[in-house]
């Protein structure tokens, strides 16, 4: 595939894939396309992030993006985490969305590194997902989730 | 020491129900083992060589007595009644169910302790200087730092699936007894110039197969940036690190690989951004943390022992060490007597150490990572009392830091990874030096064992070093020379080709008789190597 | 021959193909041919057994001995523990593991 194919094809998930999400906006179903198509090309409004990716380099581009996927082929690759915090911490408050090897026991700290939304390759038990995104009552590190929901830490409400 | 307080305890035993969920789903067959495997590993649980192995946290290497007597409750109720203190200041349990698991981790909780994150490739167990708090040449206590670096470490969201594992040791003493340059993150408490006490960074040390010693990639970090320049340093090796091969994912590839110089500057730009973003707890936090660790009431003494009986004299000469406070020594417990298991303890005898450290030392033991045990601040007026009452159990060995206190791994009696045993040989060459009464001749001398290449018996740090390998199905081992994992760090040197099981006893035998012939007075066998150089060794073992 | 180990997934016990189902004592084991990697598939998938996997052996007078010490040392436990050893596996002596 050469990579001018790569730039007009929509490598995304539709919005029938995301199994939760955390938002209140429609589910955004724009045409996905890699991190250097998003570069080059001035009108795309979806990105795919894979993990070799810099996500840093989608900073500039933030205010016209309305999807960023971001892709775990295997759960066991962490990046994604990373990319999701960075994007979060520059400001970014559209759809973040996790996709690919997505299982129930990194729901939590997926949420709480900026996804708000969820395409896992095999939908999950709807029961062990909704436990998990509970995930333990208070946490220590201050992540994405003190930006989005104000979340305060374990050391914060001691020192209240 | 530090106390749980209603967050805390409440995180370890959601983290039990969530284990006790995540193993049922195993069971059920939800979780295929590839699945659950991460998730028991970050909860301590391996499959080894024979059953479940599970290892518990010893934050920083610091319990109480009711810890204590838990663990060796467990040996009895759930394992096979004793249990494997490791180089990490961990225990291990070698027998384990499955079906067990979770309501072991929930007996630990009622203690507050746990097995999270003893293993899979995330921040570990939080290692520290075994002396902490009662050494006379610390700076200050090093394990308000280590315990703030734990709460942050645990659970968190970014960092849960790094390329590999990652040891962070504290220390905060010149005199190195964590083996802190061979860690992940090695972090030096000091003052600056300016009287202001901070923490020096050393990132991308360790040992394994690749052995590297880590550089300072920062020397002074104010206290209230500390957590904030750790998550840019794992930051960029969690963005950064290789993850197409296992063995090239540790941090000392990438910091290797990219420099030192080029890393830091990474580091540096991800902690200006990171300072923007407010991830640095309250200074409070650590100020509430503080009081923990604040000295016990020590009161004034007899400053020296009666040395009339020769063997408790001998005992007292080479098990305890000297304290901050002139009418105290803090006392080690060995876990290696001659012929025995190094490390292992069974439940009597850590129901025991916790009795004499309720007794004698305030109620606080520490788990060294030469897999002895401490009780850090004996009165000198109890000693003769404590060391009854050790001799009685088989529990004072007087050998610290003598060829007999030889650090093994579980090598391949129990090691699913292991390609060579290392206990028998640390067995043997204990028996051995006993018997010809050159222990206390060869003073101080780190022998230590690794069954394979990955080094978890710190084979590379050792004075002499032995490596176990696979020899077409058969077990050699490697020699080597001149490790040290002190302030004086310098990673071993292999002498030559192998040896067989008995050829490398007779080979440990032979480079001390060297040293022995040419030592110049006061040295170390350390300093005589230095001094002298692989090849009167090398002759010495090769040239028949 | 070609035998068949792995743990249970319970209890994590060293077991055995025995041909009907998984043993505590490497004597017990059978050779199962080319049929291992289909046997370990609808094992583990049974959940019967934990990582299980193939290895080579041999007959002998005091019964199966794999070929790998490693195996061995799994047949009859730590060698430095001889008395946690496995009870079906001990008519051998500890010089067969080494």
């Amino acid at each position: 595939m050469t990579n001018e194919n790569l730039h007009s094809q929509d490598l995304g998930t539709s919005p029938d894939d995301v199994q939760f999400r955390f938002r209140d906006d429609e589910v955004a179903d724009h045409g996905t396309v890699t991190v250097d198509a998003c570069c080059d090309q001035t009108n795309a409004t979806a990105v795919r992030i894979e993990p070799g990716d810099d996500a840093r380099v989608l900073l500039p581009f933030l205010d016209r993006l309305a999807l960023v996927e971001v892709n775990f082929p295997s759960f066991g690759d962490g990046r994604g985490y990373s990319a999701a915090r960075i994007l979060r911490e520059a400001g970014y408050e559209g759809e973040l969305r996790a996709v690919g090897d997505v299982l129930i026991d990194q729901l939590s700290h997926m949420r709480r590194c900026g996804f708000d939304a969820f395409a896992p390759d095999k939908p999950l038990d709807e029961d062990d997902a909704r436990r998990a995104f509970e995930g333990f009552g208070n946490v220590y590190q201050s992540a994405a989730d003190a930006r989005e929901s104000g979340r305060r830490t374990i050391a914060e409400l001691r020192h209240e | 020491m530090y106390q749980y307080d209603q967050y805390d305890q409440a995180m370890v035993d959601a983290r039990v129900e969530e284990f006790r969920d995540q193993a049922q789903r195993r069971l059920d067959g939800k979780l295929t083992e590839d699945q659950f495997k991460p998730l028991r590993l970050m909860n301590g649980l391996y499959l080894q060589l024979h059953a479940y192995m599970l290892r518990v946290a010893i934050p920083y290497g610091t319990l109480n007595s009711r810890q204590m007597i838990a663990l060796g409750d467990i040996a009895d109720k759930y394992d096979r009644g004793y249990g494997h203190f490791t180089t990490r200041q961990n225990l291990q349990y070698n027998w384990i169910k499955l079906e067990d698991a979770a309501d072991i981790l929930a007996d630990l909780s009622k203690v507050e302790m746990h097995a999270i994150q003893t293993s899979g490739n995330c921040i570990r167990n939080i290692s520290s200087d075994h002396f902490a708090g009662a050494a006379h040449d610390e700076l200050i206590d090093p394990r308000p730092y280590a315990e703030l670096l734990r709460q942050w470490s645990s659970f968190h969201p970014e960092f849960t699936y790094l390329p590999r594992k990652f040891k962070i040791a504290v220390i905060a003493a010149e005199t190195d007894r964590a083996a802190m340059r061979l860690h992940d993150i090695g972090i030096q408490i000091v003052k600056n110039d300016a009287g202001e006490v901070g923490a020096s960074f050393y990132v991308g040390g360790g040992m394994g197969r690749t052995p590297m010693i880590a550089p300072q990639i920062r020397e002074f970090v104010p206290l209230d940036q500390l957590v904030t320049y750790a998550e840019a340093c794992l930051r960029v090796y969690n963005r950064y690190g290789r993850r197409d091969n296992k063995y090239k994912a540790r941090i000392k590839i990438l910091v290797h690989e990219m420099g030192a110089e080029e890393y830091t500057r990474q580091v540096e730009e991800e902690f200006a951004h990171l300072l923007e973003q407010g991830v640095e707890p309250p200074l409070a936090e650590l100020e509430r943390i503080k009081p923990f660790f604040a000295d016990p009431a020590f009161e004034d003494g007899p400053k020296s022992i009666d040395r009339s009986d020769p063997d408790f004299a001998l005992w007292v000469d080479r098990n305890t060490v000297r304290h901050k406070h002139d009418s105290y020594v803090s006392a080690v417990i060995s876990l290696k007597p001659v012929g025995g298991i190094p490390g292992d303890a069974t439940g009597d005898q850590m129901r025991l150490m916790a009795k004499l450290a309720k007794q004698y030392s305030f109620d606080e033991l520490r788990v060294m990572h030469t897999q002895n045990i401490v009780l850090p601040h004996v009165r000198i007026a109890d000693l003769h009392a404590l060391w009854t009452e050790l001799e009685a159990a088989d529990l004072g060995a007087p050998n610290l830091d003598t060829i007999e206190d030889i650090i093994a791994c579980p090598g391949l009696d129990y090691c699913a990874l292991a390609n060579a045993r290392s206990i028998p040989l640390a067995q043997r060459i204990s028996e051995k030096f006993a018997k010809n009464g050159r222990t206390e001749e060869l003073g101080q001398l780190k022998l230590k064992i690794s069954g394979c290449i990955n080094a978890c018996g710190h084979h590379h740090a050792g004075h002499i070093g032995i490596l176990g390998v696979d020899k077409k199905g058969t077990e050699n081992y490697q020699l080597s020379l001149g490790g040290s994992e002190a302030e004086d760090v310098s990673l071993a040197k292999i002498t030559g080709p192998g040896f067989d099981e008995d050829g490398v006893i007779k080979a440990v035998e032979t480079v001390t008789d060297v040293y022995l012939e040419t030592r110049e007075d006061g040295e170390r066998f350390l300093d005589t190597y230095r001094r002298i150089g692989m090849t009167p060794f090398k002759e010495a073992l090769y040239d028949k | 021959m070609n035998i068949l180990t792995g743990n249970d997934l319970k209890t994590g016990e060293v077991v055995w193909w025995d041909g009907q189902n998984w043993s505590l004592s490497v004597h017990d084991a059978v050779d199962v041919g080319g049929m291992g990697e289909q046997i370990l598939a609808a094992e583990e998938a049974a959940r019967r057994v934990n990582v299980p996997y193939a290895l080579v052996a041999s007959r002998t007078e005091e019964g199966v001995r794999p070929a790998h010490i490693k195996d061995r040392v799994r047949a009859l436990g730590p060698t430095v523990r001889r008395d946690l050893a496995v009870p079906t596996a001990s008519k051998t002596g500890w010089d067969w593991v080494i």
